[in-house]
């Protein structure tokens, strides 16, 4: 299926938040995601199921003023 | 003595993380100028490219008190879903609600803006608002569980220090109890000393230090800025009077003619 990573459309397997973020590469790096803008929790990524078209934010600590 | 949500700060000068020529300036910048307030923010990131680890790392070796923000938020919801990413990222409950109302000045939009903060107090946040010098504004934050108050100097990034005076010194006078701290807009530390004196509890800044020739040692200038603005607050300035009065006694002068 396609979704929605950070604005890019993206062909992927996996269903799950925790195992899309290892299929990504992202592995376990230090990120917060938000699926269709609401927050999914660190603890809520293995029960967080992804559809076609979703959404996914992936982010990270970054300068800020 | 002033509690920023029941935590005393070493110092009153919160500083900017942001546009600095080089991590190590930026980490210099902070040494130097005794800040005890970083904000901070969340951004994208691709997968591998390992920039967000690499400044976490750097954030906590600043060892300061970490101010998340919601920089460039537009919505409530936006600015309460970026608060959450940023609480888990940083591992804080501190906020710095920042809710965008228009393009070209910056200014906060203060209705998302008391939407986003009554619903993060109501998850626990230690919410943290952008706002202006609106007194009927300030009410409405403080109802929706505020318990500090952020209003700006002048438009983010401009440097043009206390636009509104009055403004700022009627919100000061109106909640004398509520910690504020002035928010952006500042380009001077003499500017930072002024709203010091005026009652300000701390200055929060960025562009001022970051964009200025050596930031390491505009730095330092603010943290002394805020000092000294402090203890002059602190030991109660004299009334200004029109008319002049000698300070040397006239009495025992010398009869030269």
């Amino acid at each position: 299926m396609k979704i929605i990573v950070n604005g890019d459309s993206v062909a992927v397997q996996a269903v799950s938040l925790d195992q899309l973020l290892v299929e990504l590469g992202y592995g376990d790096a230090r990120v917060a995601t938000a699926v269709n803008g609401a927050f999914v929790a660190r603890d809520s990524r293995a029960d967080c199921t992804l559809s076609e078209g979703d959404r996914l934010e992936v982010v990270t600590p970054r300068q800020g003023g | 003595m002033t509690l920023f949500y029941g935590t005393e700060l070493p110092t009153r000068l919160m500083l900017g993380t942001s546009q600095y020529p080089s991590p190590a300036i930026l980490a210099d910048a902070f040494r130097r100028s005794k800040a005890s307030v970083a904000t901070v923010s969340v951004r994208r990131e691709a997968a591998g490219e390992a920039a967000g680890e690499g400044f976490w790392r750097l954030v906590r070796e600043l060892d300061v008190q970490v101010l998340p923000n919601t920089a460039g938020c537009h919505s409530a919801d936006e600015a309460i879903t970026t608060a959450r990413m940023a609480r888990e990222l940083f591992e804080t409950d501190w906020i710095k609600l920042e809710v965008i109302g228009h393009a070209d000045t910056l200014q906060p939009d203060p209705f998302e803006l008391v939407t986003a903060a009554r619903q993060l107090s109501q998850d626990g946040f230690k919410v943290f608002p952008y706002t202006t010098e609106d007194i009927v504004l300030a009410d409405r934050l403080l109802d929706a569980g505020c318990e500090v108050l952020m209003p700006w100097g002048a438009p983010i990034g401009t440097g043009l220090g206390i636009i509104n005076r009055y403004g700022l010194e009627s919100l000061r006078a109106q909640y004398p109890d509520v910690p504020m701290v002035i928010d952006a807009g500042l380009g001077l530390p003499s500017q930072a000393a002024d709203v010091m004196e005026m009652g300000y509890d701390a200055v929060l800044l960025n562009t001022a230090v970051a964009k200025a020739g050596d930031p390491a040692a505009m730095a330092e200038a603010f943290g002394m800025a805020v000092t000294a603005g402090q203890m002059a607050r602190i030991a109660d300035p004299m009334e200004p009077r029109d008319m002049a009065a000698p300070s040397t006694p006239l009495i025992g002068k010398a009869f030269l003619e």
